[in-house]
């Protein structure tokens, strides 16, 4: 057993203690590590439940074809497996998130961090984290039946939002997103070293000048890696895209006031209702959860590294 | 009239301007957009909160936790969410008793026992920060292809816990190796120097310092785990079920998966039902993360 830790000089205790190990030690020694395969073991066990039927599927369907086609019929009578409609659902429901989640998630990160004081600091900042916290089916419930019919009643022009539609589900998804990206980026801000600002405020830098060209660029891998996570979550998110966001698409449809399905509500769609398993259908659940994964895993890869980056400057 | 009272402030508006703040227009816009940022953010948020607890006003009464679900119109006055709430207690006293052990073991590994320039244990670290950011639906996949059906666990309770369990064990892993590092090396030194074994350590020295702050990760996970849908609706679970949950293999509902139901029907009647389920989960996730912040705001301890 690795029984050395390596800070401190524990690791000179050892000596002293060898010869004398309780069994108890070796036991606890042993269940502490089978917890800790916990998180291989489910890793390895996503890796496989994806894999093998995604494997099945592309037997049927070729990958080129899944990857570039622009027709997603599987419940058709005339099949078709072409990805790139729930994908563009996907990207469009993210892009709508991200506008508003970005402007309104940094500059609240700004004001807590830089402007407000230090008692409405330690009010809101819990606000924050609680906030976070609230279902996503909630968001869902709301987007439906709160602001679509708001959209709908106050939209210019002619046809307006349908019932379902990509435009809400990214609004709310926003909102839903906004708590994250600035709970994490207040806190790449608080860990920016005061002495860079004193030095700035020396300079005779103003408040504002201080915030955007002193914390901002040094926080902005903290910053990034906070939106990166956003972006994350909002492409994996189900909740919302089912309840408000659709479940047609068969064709590429770029218009967001549109019902359209994106590659989590498919997966939702399609896995709740009695698919015979091992059929194709089934199959493509898994085709499609591993290309989710895929990219939610190359995004959250990318925002540790950013985050690690950020740590390794200032603490 | 004007013209030489400014000249005759003149001097005295020099003097001043070391001590006077210089205030410029754009910097106040810069702090109003902030404001402005800030104020939508939250008050869009409490306002369809609001409008949630508005909408079901009418149905938070007793029959949300005396009655059963029902799909029929006909019957909806006398529906609620009964099986949900003891699905809901089933499935997250199963999760806690399973991902709590796990996780805070699994922490204790990483952050007392591991050598950390071992390659295993910084891919272990990577593992679980990379886990935290994997879709709950994927999850639901891995359940439904592995637990499922390849261990034959079925669209039970037990599944379900299973998977919540996984998916929210890096949320406690993470706040419990936080709270474990704030335990400062001395208290382990002196431990050491009085002949306490490893174990004896810390599991009397280190763990109850930490307690607090392993409460708190607890609390926000399983407060999670009760508002996960995604994952649930991959594994079969169904709304509308008329019976309360009665052991491991019993199929179940839950609170969330059961909203969701009730917002696939279209009538009015559904959607405050609906509303009024919504603020009952509200109600106890809010609640409990409000305990789980305060836990760790009162009783963070500075060492």
């Amino acid at each position: 057993m690795a029984n050395r830790t390596a800070i401190g000089p524990a690791a000179g205790n050892q000596s002293l203690r060898r010869g004398r190990r309780h069994p108890t030690e070796r036991v606890i020694g042993v269940l502490l590590v089978v917890a800790a395969l916990v998180s291989i073991a489910t890793t390895v066990g996503i890796i496989l439940a994806l894999v093998e039927p995604a494997i099945e599927f592309f037997r049927d369907v070729s990958i080129v074809d899944f990857l570039t086609g622009t027709s997603w019929t599987p419940t058709f009578a005339q099949k078709s497996y072409g990805v790139l409609p729930l994908v563009v659902g996907t990207l469009l429901v993210t892009s709508i998130a991200l506008v508003i989640a970005i402007p309104l998630g940094i500059g609240s990160a700004i004001y807590l961090a830089e402007y407000a004081s230090d008692r409405a600091r330690t009010l809101l900042k819990p606000v924050l984290e609680l906030l976070a916290g609230v279902p996503t089916v909630v968001y869902g419930f709301v987007a439906l039946f709160a602001l679509n019919p708001i959209l709908q009643k106050y939209w210019p022009g002619g046809s307006g939002p349908s019932f379902q539609n990509l435009l809400v589900a990214g609004i709310a998804m926003g909102v839903m997103i906004v708590p994250t990206i600035a709970s994490i980026s207040e806190d790449a801000m608080s860990a920016v070293p005061h002495s860079l600002r004193e030095g700035a405020y020396a300079l005779a830098s103003t408040k504002m000048q201080v915030a955007t060209r002193v914390v901002v660029p040094a926080a902005i891998s903290g910053i990034v890696a906070a939106v990166v996570l956003g972006i994350s979550r909002a492409i994996g998110e189900t909740m919302i895209v089912t309840i408000a966001g659709g479940l047609i698409s068969s064709e590429v449809d770029f218009n967001p006031l549109h019902a359209i399905e994106t590659m989590t509500a498919y997966i939702a769609a399609v896995s709740s209702g009695d698919i015979p398993v091992g059929s194709i259908e089934y199959k493509s659940v898994f085709a499609v959860g591993l290309l989710l994964f895929v990219v939610t895993f190359v995004l959250n890869a990318f925002s540790i590294r950013l985050v690690r980056k950020f740590r390794e400057v200032y603490e | 009239m004007s013209a030489p009272a400014l000249t005759a402030e003149r001097p005295r508006a020099e003097e001043l301007s070391l001590t006077r703040k210089r205030v410029r227009v754009g910097d106040l816009v810069f702090k109003l957009a902030l404001q402005t940022c800030f104020l939508i953010g939250f008050a869009v948020l409490a306002a369809l909160l609001l409008w949630v607890v508005v909408k079901g006003w009418d149905r938070l009464d007793s029959r949300l936790w005396t009655e059963m679900p029902t799909g029929r119109v006909s019957r909806i006055d006398q529906a609620g969410v009964q099986s949900a709430i003891t699905g809901t207690l089933w499935v997250i006293g199963l999760t806690a008793l399973f991902c709590i052990p796990t996780g805070v073991f699994a922490a204790i590994y990483l952050e007392e026992y591991a050598n950390r320039e071992r390659w295993y244990n910084r891919l272990l670290e990577l593992n679980i920060q990379n886990l935290a950011g994997v879709p709950s639906i994927v999850f639901g996949i891995l359940g439904l292809g592995l637990i499922a059906r390849q261990f034959g666990l079925g669209f039970t309770v037990i599944t379900a816990s299973i998977v919540l369990s996984l998916l929210v064990l890096p949320v406690v892993i993470i706040a419990t190796r936080e709270a474990i590092r704030a335990v400062p090396q001395s208290i382990r030194h002196a431990s050491y120097a009085l002949g306490a074994t490893k174990w004896q350590t810390v599991s009397r020295q280190v763990l109850p310092p930490a307690v607090p702050g392993i409460a708190t990760g607890s609390i926000l996970a399983l407060s999670r785990a009760i508002g996960e849908a995604a994952p649930l609706i991959v594994l079969g679970a169904v709304s509308f079920i008329t019976f309360n949950p009665d052991g491991l293999r019993s199929r179940y509902t839950v609170l969330p998966i059961q909203i969701f139901g009730y917002i696939g029907k279209s009538q009015s009647e559904y959607v405050e039902l609906a509303a009024a389920a919504i603020v009952l989960l509200l109600a106890i996730v809010l609640l409990m993360n409000s305990v789980a912040i305060f836990l760790r705001n009162k009783f963070q301890k500075r060492w």
